[in-house]
Parts: structure tokens; sequence; C-alpha cells
């Protein structure tokens, strides 16, 4: 079975004050393709270290990172723009889509950072945001849009670019029960049908119940890997 | 390719976002560049006047005039007061230097001249024939002051156009006669108007020729003579004047220096006080050219400023939408933006503000002779008494536009957009991505 990315012996320190925090102090996972994880913990427990690490916005301080045979721990800014770009798809707690684009326009936002943007990949985006549910309202603006369909239309931006993994984080913390339960469905349709690999961090257990494989984290080591 | 479009698309988009602030720092460029054009246009004209009327002078003379002398030191202040150049001046100017191609000995005196009851206050000119073509006067009707005539001391005058419309506003003034004192004059011809030129002889006023009665030097010197009455405040005061001033001309531009220099001693060693000024035309032209290049500079350096602030104004805004956008800096980098992007991004915000600005900028500047145009007939039909008191250079002002202006203004415009847009653009590229996401 092919690894969606392995990681090993992850470390990272930050400075804060003068002091020395070890954030992650050495975490080993291997998630294949076609997994759905859910990482939990309390806060200060490096969770968000290691998203912020498996999303490709940081370098660790050491241990390796691998993903599609390639070690980001040694890569260059630009280079890790390129993997966010092309291999990483983000959906964020508070949507975070861009104010001034229209629903198409945001999803189309990694491709053109990719530098893939045509006809071709504009038609994907298209059949992405029907996939979604959101069909109707290409032309919308993300204030237009309700809390759920504008998360809705980040996770067709985060398969915009046929990301390795989907990094979710918090996906429905800012969602009441029944659109937190929609999006919910959705993450676990494109695992089950689309075989897309998920990753998700949340602190709700009920959240957590939905992956197939949950990871608790706690100061800064795995504490528990437990597939159900 | 499509890159770029996309991000002058975004570019333009964002600024849409917040239209009104968008349009103050355009407006900060616009007025930087307008007054870049206006200001140069100002100066260009205003310098191009001054030399059309020290041209009008004739770049090639030397004009050295009588000048009144201060009392004290005249040492006897009782009876007439003998001072100017003289006649045997004159002669000795013209016969020693011979640099100097011909000399125009001039008089001039206040005087009234009558028709009947029509009564004209004006300048009476007694010149020689060469008298016209030197100042540039032409002939509308009959003829200029003869040789004969000058020779014959006849007492015949030619009139400005001017003096002859309110003398004779009915009939022809050819064949008619002046009377100045208690001599008749014939009219023997009636010049065109013509446009005043440079004052010289050291005042200020310009040189007017719309009130001028033409006659023989020769003829005033028998019938009117060097002695002159005046009344000033209840007594009377004599004066001797031989000659109100000598034109010379000479031979060619390159010895008018050296004439001049000539002519100075030649005075110099006649005359115990400073009783004449010398006029060197080809000296104000040259003093009018530095003036000039003064004044590009000096109004440059203004306009320059009023851009700096409009790039300062831009530098502004753009610092405060990147901190007001963080959040989407964040955004972007994590969707894949490498930084360059993001500088690319805010650069060309601030390249197409500046861009309009300049643009707009430059259609203002162009604007600037039909502005002032406007604004001139408009005061003289709203404030007439202050257009009548303002300085005749302000009154007459007729901007010229300096080609080279427009696009140095522009260029400077989006140059001031680059410099001043490249500091928070960095900035903005500089951000931590994970910071920038937790930016609320």
């Amino acid at each position: 079975m092919n690894l969606a990315f392995r990681v090993e012996e992850l470390k990272k320190d930050y400075l804060l004050g003068g002091e020395t925090v070890h954030a992650l102090r050495g975490v080993t996972i291997e998630v294949p393709e076609g997994d759905y994880v859910a990482i939990m913990g309390p806060s200060g427990s490096g969770k968000s270290t290691l998203l912020n690490l498996l999303g490709c916005l940081d370098r660790p301080t050491s241990g390796s990172y691998f993903l599609g045979g390639d070690d980001v721990a040694k890569m260059t800014d630009d280079r890790l723009s390129e993997v966010r770009a092309n291999r990483i798809g983000f959906v964020f707690q508070s949507y975070n889509l861009i104010a001034q684009l229209t629903v198409v326009e945001n999803i189309e936002v990694p491709l053109y950072y990719g530098s893939r943007l045509n006809s071709t990949t504009r038609a994907r985006c298209h059949k992405l945001a029907e996939m979604v549910g959101l069909g109707d309202r290409l032309r919308h603006r993300p204030t237009q849009l309700s809390g759920g369909q504008q998360q809705r239309a980040a996770i067709a931006r985060s398969l915009v670019n046929d990301p390795y993994f989907i990094l979710a984080d918090e996906p429905t913390g800012n969602l009441d029960s029944v659109t937190s339960g929609e999006i919910l469905d959705l993450l676990s349709r494109l695992n089950r049908e689309e075989g897309k690999t998920v990753i998700m961090v949340t602190h709700e257990e009920d959240v957590a119940e939905r992956a197939k494989r949950i990871i608790r984290l706690k100061d800064g080591l795995l504490q528990s890997d437990v597939r159900r | 390719m499509t890159l770029w479009i996309r991000t002058w698309q975004l570019g333009v988009k964002s600024l849409l976002l917040h239209p009104l602030r968008s349009l103050l720092t355009v407006l900060g460029i616009f007025i930087g560049v307008a007054s870049v054009i206006w200001l140069l246009a100002i100066g260009e004209g205003i310098s191009k006047k001054a030399q059309e009327q020290i041209e009008g002078l004739g770049a090639d003379n030397i004009i050295v005039r009588s000048i009144k002398p201060p009392n004290e030191s005249t040492p006897d202040s009782r009876g007439p007061v003998p001072y100017g150049v003289t006649r045997d001046d004159y002669y000795r100017l013209t016969e020693t230097i011979n640099t100097v191609d011909r000399a125009l000995p001039i008089r001039e005196l206040r005087r009234q001249f009558r028709n009947n009851d029509r009564l004209v206050d004006g300048r009476l000119v007694g010149c020689t024939p060469e008298y016209a073509q030197v100042t540039h006067l032409e002939v509308d009707r009959g003829h200029f002051i003869s040789d004969a005539e000058l020779e014959q001391k006849e007492k015949a005058c030619a009139l400005a156009a001017e003096v002859a419309e309110r003398l004779f506003p009915f009939e022809n003034p050819l064949g008619q006669t002046v009377r100045v004192e208690d001599d008749y004059y014939v009219v023997v011809g009636v010049m065109k108007p013509r446009e005043a030129s440079a004052g010289i002889g050291g005042s200020l006023a310009a040189q007017e020729f719309s009130d001028d009665v033409y006659i023989p030097i020769t003829t005033l010197w028998t019938r009117i003579g060097d002695f002159i009455v005046t009344r000033r405040s209840g007594s009377w005061e004599g004066e001797i004047v031989q000659l109100s001033q000598i034109t010379l001309r000479v031979n060619s531009v390159d010895d008018v220096v050296a004439t001049a220099d000539l002519v100075r001693t030649i005075l110099a060693s006649k005359h115990r006080i400073a009783d004449y000024a010398i006029t060197v035309p080809l000296d104000l032209l040259e003093q009018a050219k530095t003036t000039r290049l003064m004044f590009i500079v000096f109004m440059g350096l203004i306009a320059a400023i009023s851009l700096v602030v409009g790039g300062i104004g831009i530098m502004n805004i753009m610092l405060a939408t990147v901190t007001e956008r963080t959040r989407e800096i964040g955004i972007r980098r994590a969707l894949g933006a490498k930084r360059r992007d993001i500088t690319r991004q805010f650069l060309a915000e601030t390249i197409v503000l500046s861009i309009v600005g300049g643009l707009t900028g430059v259609l203002g500047g162009l604007t600037c002779g039909f502005v002032t145009d406007w604004l001139r007939m408009a005061l003289e039909n709203l404030f007439p008494q202050v257009m009548e008191s303002l300085p005749d250079v302000v009154r007459t002002i007729s901007p010229k536009v300096v080609p080279w202006s427009i696009p140095m203004a522009f260029g400077i415009s989006v140059g001031v957009g680059l410099i001043f847009g490249l500091y928070p653009a960095t900035r903005a590229a500089a951000m931590d991505p994970i910071e920038a996401l937790r930016h609320e």
C-alpha cells in the first residue's frame, strides 16, 4: 500500500521569550493513502505544531517528513510553496475564503499559484463546486454564503489540486451541529467513495469518531494511535 | 502572460473593494503630476514672454539712456539742472567706435497733443527715420519721418495707432495737423499698434508705444529746445536735457559685449555723475535664460515635493492595506503563493494606483492653458478691480505646456509608486504564513 506521507522522529523547538519550548519531541507517524485520521490532544500538546508541519507551512527542527518521496524538511521556502500549491488541500476552521473572489475563483486559487490554471482545470473547478452542492452559487462572494456553504467551497478548493491528503483544521469548529454533520458526511464520502486521504485536527470526541484512526498527542509526544 | 493579467485583474479588484480610499490615494498622485506640468508650463509661459520682450529691444542694440540724478549730487540746486547724454556724446560714440553700425539719437517729452477740442496726453518722440526700423514699428498709412523732413527740420509727425484713433476718430489723419504747445505738425504717417517691450534704463515699467507722436529730432531741438520746465508741487523746475536716449546698433551680435564696454569707458570719461544708464539687451537675454533655468529647477523642486507627498500617501495606504489583509496573505501563502507572488500582487496594486493617478494627472496638466483662460475671464467679470491691481505678469500669464514635462511627470509618478510600494509589498511577503493565518 502506498503511503500518503510519513514523518520520522519529528521535533520542533520554538524560542519563546528567550526560553526554548519543545513543542514536538519526536513524533513518528505513517499514513497510508485512503486513510482517515483524526488528530486529538489538549492545548499545548503540539497538535497545531504538527498540523503546521504537515501542511508544509513550517520546517521541523529535526526529523524527516516524506511526502511523495521528497523530504519536506530540507526544502526551501519556495519549494514548500510549490508543495502546498500542488500537493496539499487545506480546510480551515474559519473557512478562509478570499473575500474579493467568487466561489469559482476561490476554488481556482491553488491552481493559479501552482501555474496549472487552464480551460481543463477550470472545468474541474466547476465540477467540484457542483459536487459539494454549490453548482448554483458559482458567482457568489463568500459573504453571500452561509457558514456551511463557505466550508463546502473550502473543501472543493482543497480538492482542486488533487492533493496527497486533505488537511482539515477543526473543520466544524464554527458550525452548528446540523451543518457540522453535513460537512463531516461530505468528508467521509470523499474518503470512502473517492479514496481521498483525510487528516483532521479536532478536540471534539464525536467528530473524531467519524475517522478510521485516532491519534492522540500529549506534551509533544504520541500518546496513542488507535485504529477503529 | 496569463499570470500577469490575473495579477492586474486582482489588483484592480482589490482596489475597488475600497473605492473611496483608492480614489483619495490616486488624488495624491494626480495633484503631484498635474502640478509638475502646471508649474513648468507657467514658468515657461512667463519666461518666454520676458524673452520675447527683451528680443523686442533687439539683441544687437546697446541703449544709453539719460537718468535724472538724485538732487543731492547736483551741486547747484537752484536754476535749471543739465543732465543726461549730450549731442557731443552722440557724435563721440558714432565717430570713435567703428563697430557701431548706426546710432539713433532720441529725445522724449511728455506733452499734450490737440486736434481742435480733442486732447491726448502722450509722449513726444524726437527721432530719426531709422527709429521705426530699430524699434520694429510698422507703418499703417503714409510714411514714417523721412530723411528730407529730418534735414529740413520740418514740422511733420507720425502718430501711434491709438493716438490717431483718439485725435481723429472720424477722419483720415493724414494731412491733418496736430497741435503741440503753439506749433502745428502735419501728420505724415500712422503706425500699426505695437506690443510693449521690456523696461529699460533701470526702470521696471515696460516701454509703451501706444501714446507716441514721432517728429524729426532736429525739429524738436529747434522748436522746443533742451530746456524744459515742469511744474512740480507748486514750484517750477527747469531741466536741460539734450538727448533722452541713444540707441546704438552694433555690426554683429558677437561685438555687442566689447562695444558695450567701450561705450561705458567713453561715457565715464565725460560724465562726472551717473546721469545715464547703459542697457545691453543681449545681457538681459542671457540673464533671462539663466532666470528661466532657475525657475524650472525651482518649480520642478516644488512639484517633486508634491509627488513625494503623493508617494507617501500611497505607502501609507498600502501599509494599512497590508495590515488589514494579513489574513488574506496568510490564506494565499497556505494555498501555495510564494513570497514573490505576494510582492507582485501588492506592487501591482500600487502601480495601478500610480498609473491611474499619472494618466489623470497628465490630462489635468494639459488643461492648464484652458483653465487659466477661463479663470482670467471669470476674475475679470467678477472682480474687475482685483484684476486691475494685479501686476502685468500675472494678468497676461499664458502657460505653455513643456512637452518633456509630460513623460517626465508620468514616469516619476510610476517610479514613485514603485519605490513607495516596494516596502509595503516586501513587508507583506515577509509575513510568516502561520502568524498571518492566525491574524484576526
